[in-house]
């Protein structure tokens, strides 16, 4: 008896959970601020500054869908949630969006009921080793011991790839990537596996990075996204389309330096569908028509926010790679803005 | 006869001879090693050994700290300037590690409510400060949280009204029955926290004006986090620690069984589930607009948590007591809560001490914990540090300030604790 009531009483909570989550535009114009669930901190990805202002590749996308919605790009409160916390938080409507490095599986999607409005990295599982241990290739690691994160997607992509190619490995379990970094530095493994970013940003770290190299090798596709709860679909547009925004504005040669001469219209109609001189798409999205513009401005187009946060020129120097435009051999492709 | 004398003995010392220096194994620095360093061959052996081990880890950090570096502003660079420690990244994060996100214009403000914590914690330590000190004591949670949090005056003296009355009711009736009062007491506290404290506020803030920028409890972080974490939560659970204690010998068997019900399902639960339900689970069963602040949930939890363990601590101090100490205070005529108040209270705590600021010290550190929901105390403060580019890949230098902190306010606390104990020793040892 209590514990039908007791679970009439979360299928209550559920729904009436459900029910508010349909409106989650008019919450946010409503509340003036975005709530932005954002990692603790990641390199480059997020982490808030000596100010406290956040910074980095993912808050970008968190101000991009803030200036979107509200006209300007620092209403937005970050969420810090950790690997755990972070579905709850987005479920039980703590947030309103989660931009927090977070691969986009089948089952997150399907079963966890969230939505991904697009993928704005492409990353893959890498290696790190040093250099003095002679390896070149993933394939000879046959015997290696390999720092690994548990209870990551990573660690059981390793079990695949090595089982895959028929080698055999001694794991060395770990908790944080700042105890990966000890870990490999005292030697206590010969390579240090996980996402191919992270390894990036760790090897920038260390005192001699050239005496590290990162194997050619990536086993496994984690493409990182932001994502909104499932039932929402005119909230889930907005992010999908303003990711697609900051896309298509990079592939149309919108920067933010002229985008408002662009903005004043041009003779290419698809950026003033864009930019909302011509057309009525950001009516469509229940938002004003220069949301693009808004936007744009809040960080740049997409290109210009890789570069800034994690792009060759910082620390983390990392390659567009599969990141590009596909014009430029990448895989980022937005839908036509019509 | 006595020149007989004088001629038969050949030489007679007039003077008393000067004492001989004590051997040389006898005295000073030897002695004392002897004594307490080389008593023994096994004692010998471990001396050397502890001095080898000494000097080992002297060897290592001497040079760290003395070749450290204070201004830079990355690592890489620290590395070029010194091969020691690089402290350089304490001294541009340093207001994260004490105040988190606090904006910082409004430092002082968490400042003050520090300062000001000692003459409102003294009266309590100290039976030589005067009574009447207890009323700033009382006033000051009103206080800090106004400083803290911001926002109109009118919020906290609207609560402190609440609390008046509540204390005036109790007043008035504790002639008639003492728990008669403190449940009226109560009731008056609840009705007027439900009905009242809105309208009350609403008028207040009115009159006085916008008061101090207010400041989000997600702002709040770093050592001035677990503070409020740990002195509010030690403070709270003391008396509910005690009043479970108490419940838990109860006659009454409603109440016995409520009090044992609660310790044992807090205590069999561990910490950081019971933040997982503040921080995620709540928010599934309130509605969804209800913003019930993140700190006061978790502030919740900890107070219950540290509670029950209290409560099992002082039931070891109450059970110690000789039945003739209860026996003692009926025979007076005392009712319950004068024989608790004046008999077996003052004795069962004394004999609880250690066992109390135990819980108190493992409390304090347990709110460390809340960096698992993504809140930044000191720890977690680490974190976004180390997702800096500048900073990525400096550890022990972190650590190290932190632990640095929690063993200043951890010795502090037992310090007092022995203070305490050899304040109240009667007995004749």
């Amino acid at each position: 008896m209590t514990k039908s009531v007791f679970f009439g009483a979360l299928a209550t909570a559920g729904l009436l959970a459900g029910a508010a989550s349909a409106q989650t535009l008019a919450e946010v114009q409503e509340r003036d601020t975005l709530r932005c669930g954002v990692t603790t901190g990641l390199v480059g990805f997020a982490a808030p500054n000596e100010e406290g202002e956040w910074e980095g590749f993912d808050v970008a996308i968190c101000r991009a869908v803030a200036a979107a919605v509200l006209g300007d790009g620092s209403k937005v409160e970050f969420i810090p949630t950790t690997g755990s916390t972070r579905f709850t938080a987005l479920a039980s409507g703590e947030i309103d969006l989660l931009a927090r490095n977070t691969t986009w599986t089948f089952s997150r999607d399907v079963d966890l009921e969230f939505e991904f409005a697009g993928v704005n990295y492409y990353d893959g599982q890498g290696f790190l080793v040093r250099k003095d241990l002679g390896v070149t290739s993933a394939n000879e690691l046959d015997g290696a011991t390999v720092c690994i994160q548990t209870g990551t997607t990573t660690e059981l992509n390793l079990a695949d790839f090595f089982r895959a190619n028929d080698m055999s490995y001694e794991p060395v379990p770990i908790e944080t990537n700042a105890e990966a970094q000890q870990q490999y530095l005292a030697n206590a493994c010969d390579v240090y596996t996980t996402d191919a970013s992270g390894l990036a940003a760790t090897r920038a770290s260390f005192e001699n990075p050239g005496d590290h190299m990162l194997l050619p090798e990536i086993i496994s596709k984690e493409p990182l996204g932001p994502l909104v709860r499932h039932g929402d679909n005119a909230w889930g547009d907005i992010a999908r389309w303003t990711l697609n925004a900051l896309i298509a504005a990079e592939e149309l040669g919108v920067t933010s330096e002229n985008l408002e001469e662009m903005a004043a219209g041009t003779d290419n109609p698809e950026i003033n569908r864009l930019l909302g001189s011509e057309g009525n798409l950001g009516e469509m999205l229940g938002l004003s028509s220069d949301w693009a513009v808004n936007a744009i401005s809040a960080g740049g187009n997409y290109g210009e926010i890789f570069e800034d946060n994690i792009g060759a020129d910082t620390a983390i120097g990392l390659d567009r790679g599969l990141n590009a435009q596909w014009t430029n051999g990448g895989l980022l492709y937005s839908p036509p803005f019509r | 006869m006595s020149d007989t004398h004088a001629n038969s003995i050949a030489f007679v010392r007039d003077t008393e001879l000067p004492p001989a220096p004590p051997p040389v194994a006898e005295t000073g620095v030897i002695r004392w090693m002897r004594e307490n360093l080389f008593s023994s061959v096994l004692n010998a052996v471990l001396t050397v050994l502890s001095l080898l081990v000494i000097f080992m880890v002297l060897r290592g950090m001497i040079p760290w700290f003395w070749n450290s570096t204070w201004n830079a502003n990355s690592l890489s660079e620290c590395r070029e300037m010194g091969s020691g420690a690089c402290f350089a990244v304490i001294r541009e994060r340093w207001p994260q590690f004490f105040f988190g996100f606090y904006p910082n214009t409004e430092y002082w403000r968490p400042v003050l409510t520090f300062f000001l914590l000692f003459p409102a914690i003294a009266p309590v330590l100290f039976n030589r400060v005067p009574k009447q000190a207890l009323l700033f004591s009382m006033l000051y949670p009103f206080i800090g949280y106004w400083l803290i949090w911001g926002g109109s005056l009118g919020g906290p003296v609207g609560t402190l009204l609440g609390v008046v009355a509540a204390y005036l009711v109790y007043r008035v009736l504790v002639q008639h029955s003492t728990v008669l009062a403190l449940l009226a007491g109560v009731a008056v506290l609840i009705i007027w926290m439900l009905f009242l404290n809105d309208f009350v506020i609403g008028q207040l803030s009115n009159l006085f004006g916008p008061g101090l920028e207010q400041v989000d409890s997600r702002m709040i972080g770093g050592f001035l986090l677990t503070m409020i974490l740990g002195i509010v939560s030690i403070s709270l659970a003391l008396p509910i620690g005690i009043l479970l204690a108490l419940g838990r010998q109860s006659d009454l068997l409603i109440i016995k069984a409520i009090c044992i019900g609660f310790i044992e399902f807090i205590r069999g639960v561990p910490l950081i589930t019971l933040l997982f339900v503040a921080n995620v689970l709540l928010s599934y069963f309130l509605p969804p607009d209800t913003t019930f602040d993140l700190v006061l949930r978790v502030i919740i939890l900890i107070t219950m948590f540290a509670s029950a363990y209290l409560a099992e601590v002082i039931r070891g101090g109450l059970a110690a007591l000789p039945r003739g100490q209860y026996e003692a205070a009926d025979s007076l005529g005392l009712d319950y809560w004068q024989a608790i108040r004046l008999i077996i209270l003052p004795q069962a705590l004394k004999i609880s001490i250690p066992g109390i600021v135990n819980v108190f010290i493992g409390v304090y550190k347990d709110t460390t914990l809340v960096s698992i929901i993504s809140m930044y105390d000191p720890l977690g403060v680490v974190q976004p540090i180390l997702s800096d580019a500048d900073w990525n890949g400096i550890l022990w230098e972190l650590y190290g300030f932190v632990a640095l902190f929690f063993f200043i306010s951890c010795y502090s606390m037992s310090q007092y604790s022995r203070y305490l104990e050899n304040k109240l020793r009667t007995d004749h040892r």
